[in-house]
């Protein structure tokens, strides 16, 4: 029996605890005299006998699943076939891996002729661990289950038994994308390390040539000088974009918060936000096809001849405009959240509406405008489609709009896409930048947050 | 339905028509005729007309919901920000119509100032603050004149003893009592000539409350002052006319003390005796 059939019956016997419980609960509850008497309802008494029996058994086959291999492996090491395997631990593991992969049937044929005199030990070893582990597991349900079935009495809290485990699965499943998080940069940090331990941190967050290709032995690479990432990365992200995002973004909140009429923001507002939902390859598409050659075309009319047809700018432009409903939504929020009495006062002092705006209004919603700009600064410099689609790969510094920029994201795809081998420098680079972008953008977010936080307690 | 009618003092001279309210003697500074407000399809007020004089201050008193706020802001035309609020009837500053077509709602604004219920500065310095008006007004030419119109406003607020060397301070940083002085040297800074003041002591302890009625004493007759108010005593210490609303409607009018000790309305004196709901 394999371990899918194990969970399903254990399951299923937990089913049957519910019912047993359950049952148990409904004669107690016939049984008593007055209504009240039995604390909870059939119902919680029920799941009370399930969960313990299924809880303890799901927790032990899982701690099992991780131990038993390097006991079974134990096990078949002692068998007398074991003493012909070489001491040399390298193809002692990989003999050992072999025998191990036949027995489970992963693979038919053995490539070292001393690997199928270990597959006989292997199987019996297994066998008679996952009987172990079953057994085991049967005994735990059964076992956990009839204490909570004797448990079942008319005052056992069930009820709030329940509500107890229901609080920790929920605790749980939000650990879970923290603890994820937390593993993702724990893991850029160890590809990182060792992209550092070939290439000097100084050179490579201060050095200004960028050419990975470059790169020849495994010590003392060149190339790999960032800054013209960065610098692309800011100039379309932070710059081009934030000029397109600001104005139009906060024009438009403006506009839906103060001027629309009631209907009209009803429509606008939810327009605006499945505006944030569209898939960036379309935004990709758009920069690619429709705005960068418009855009080269226009820079060749007015006289810019080194035009390029990937440019900073139609990157940055594009993403700009995908960037407006983020803007628009937090500054419309802040500048709702200002209270009215604010706006009135202003208006009784015979203010007309656009000086209310521009000396109240904005002043009041500034931070959160800000915490909205940040969340949105960070939000562009990791975004990746538009930029892999419009800004081009070559790393130049340069604050000509027209030409072609890359940024970071666009390199670490560029980096980790193709044949590559897992532990060049090249490789790493990726995980070395991609920690950075990680950073920088969490601190953005950090200090947004904090800034949305502080202006919304000024106004509780 | 209009049960208002011409309710006479004794000692006063009637000087509207005949469903007016006066004031007292001279030419009133605000008369209001036949207003009625709508909120949508809900009327909230039902044919008022009152008569508001220079040299005194007007209080409106009355149950809550019974539409004081409303008629309130008919006066410099706040009503205008509720897009469902409708304004009918003749409201006239100085005998002109300020509801008229070609009536500038931003200078009828600085002309009738309002202070609200709850202090409202702006998240901006003491000095701003009073400085907001005048500069959106273009009333000083210079930083000496506005730095003057900013003393004066806060003396006469008898604030700028406790502030004046905290000027570039937030105003939401002052007390409470100290933040509505702050609005009402606001209003007065643009030296309107009426100030209306919707409960302005509501949210106040009594030591604030007193400063404020002090300084609602200190300058009266410069402007008109219409304030609302559910204390009778402070209605009783401040005002000089007294005007009972009750369900949008205008119960009765007159003299302060009159109002007090001795009203003509049934309603009004179960009001002011605590009677009422
Ligand atoms: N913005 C609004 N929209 C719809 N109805 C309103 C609005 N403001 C006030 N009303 C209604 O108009 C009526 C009068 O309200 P108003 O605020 O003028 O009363 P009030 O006398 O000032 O009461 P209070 O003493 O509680 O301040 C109430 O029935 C109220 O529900
Ligand atoms: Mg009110």
């Amino acid at each position: 029996m394999n371990t899918t059939t194990l969970l399903i019956l254990v399951i299923g016997l937990g089913l049957l605890g519910w019912v047993v419980g359950r049952a148990k609960a409904a004669r107690l509850v016939a049984a008593s005299s007055s209504k009240g008497s039995v604390h909870s309802l059939p119902n919680y008494h029920g799941w009370y006998v399930a969960l313990w029996g299924v809880v303890p058994a799901i927790l032990f086959l899982s701690i099992w699943n991780i131990v038993s291999p390097a006991l079974i492996t134990d096990a078949a090491l002692t068998s007398p076939a074991a003493e012909a395997l070489p001491k040399d631990g390298f193809t002692r593991g990989s003999i050992l891996a072999e025998a191990r992969s036949i027995a489970n049937g992963d693979q038919t044929k053995a490539f070292n002729p001393l690997s199928t005199s270990m597959v006989e030990p292997y199987q019996a070893a297994t066998s008679y661990y996952q009987t172990i582990g079953m057994v085991a597991a049967l005994l735990l349900v059964f076992a956990c289950g009839a204490f909570a079935w004797l448990k079942i009495k008319p005052e056992l809290r069930a009820r709030t038994k329940i509500e107890r485990v229901t609080m920790m699965t929920l605790l749980l499943a939000s650990l879970i994308a923290i603890v994820t998080t937390i593993g993702i940069f724990v893991s850029l940090i160890f590809e990182s390390a060792r992209f550092f331990s070939m290439v000097s941190p100084i050179d490579f967050l201060f050095g200004t040539e960028w050419n990975p290709k470059a790169v020849a032995g495994p010590r003392g690479e060149s190339g790999f000088g960032a800054i013209p990432l960065f610098w692309g990365t800011v100039f379309i992200g932070a710059i081009i974009a934030m000029i397109v995002a600001i104005p139009l973004g906060l024009m438009s909140a403006i506009y839906l918060t103060q001027y629309a009429p009631p209907t009209f923001r009803a429509w606008m507002k939810p327009i605006l936000e499945v505006l944030a939902g569209v898939p960036t390859v379309v935004y990709g598409y758009f920069a690619a096809l429709t705005v960068a050659p418009a855009l080269r075309d226009f820079a060749v009319s007015i006289g810019i001849s080194n035009a390029s047809s990937e440019s900073a700018l139609a990157a940055g432009v594009v993403m700009g405009i995908m960037i407006i409903p983020f803007v628009s939504s937090m500054a419309d929020d802040s500048i709702a959240a200002v209270p009215s009495a604010m706006r009135d006062g202003s208006l009784a002092m015979g203010a007309t509406k656009s000086e209310t705006i521009k000396k109240v209004l904005i002043p009041a919603a500034l931070p959160g405008v800000v915490g909205g700009v940040l969340l949105a600064v960070s939000r562009a410099i990791g975004e990746t489609m538009i930029v892999v689609m419009a800004a081009g790969l070559a790393a130049n510094m340069t604050a000509n709009p027209f030409s072609s920029v890359t940024t970071v994201t666009t390199q670490i795809v560029q980096l980790l896409t193709g044949d590559q081998e897992f532990d060049s420098p090249k490789t790493l680079a990726a995980f070395a930048l991609g920690l950075v972008l990680f950073i920088v953008t969490l601190l953005l977010n950090l200090i947004a947050l904090r800034v949305v936080k502080k202006y919304r307690e000024a106004y509780e | 339905m209009n049960d208002i009618e011409h309710i006479e003092n004794g000692s006063e001279t009637a000087s509207g028509g005949v469903s007016s309210i006066s004031a007292g003697e001279g030419s009133p500074k605000m008369t209001t005729r036949n207003v009625e407000v709508y909120y949508g399809e809900k009327q909230a007020i039902n044919g008022v007309s009152i008569d508001i004089n220079m040299d005194n201050v007007t209080a409106f008193i009355g149950p809550s919901g019974c539409g004081k706020s409303t008629f309130l802001r008919c006066l410099n035309r706040m009503n205008d920000t509720i897009p469902i609020a409708k304004v009918t009837g003749d409201i006239e500053l100085d005998n002109e119509d300020i509801y008229a077509p070609d009536m500038d709602v931003v200078q009828l604004r600085a002309r009738v100032g309002m202070v609200f219920q709850k202090p409202n500065p702006f998240p901006k310095s003491i000095y701003d603050n009073i400085a907001y008006g005048p500069r959106i007004h273009g009333l000083a030419s210079g930083k000496d004149e506005l730095d003057h119109i900013v003393e004066t406003s806060l003396q006469r607020a008898g604030l700028w003893g406790e502030v004046q060397d905290r000027l570039d301070d937030s105003g939401t940083a002052l007390s409470g009592g100290q933040q509505q002085r702050l609005c009402i040297a606001r209003a007065i800074a643009v030296d309107p000539e009426v100030i209306l003041m919707d409960e302005p002591c509501s949210a106040l302890d009594p030591i604030a409350t007193a400063k404020i009625e002090e300084l609602i004493h200190e300058i009266r007759g410069k402007y008109a002052i219409v304030i609302v108010t559910h204390n009778m005593q402070q209605a009783a210490r401040v005002s000089q006319r007294t005007a009972f609303f009750h369900l949008g409607t205008l119960v009765e009018y007159g003299v302060t003390s009159d109002i007090f000790t001795n009203p003509t309305q049934e309603k009004t004196r179960d009001y002011i005796t605590g009677r009422y709901g």
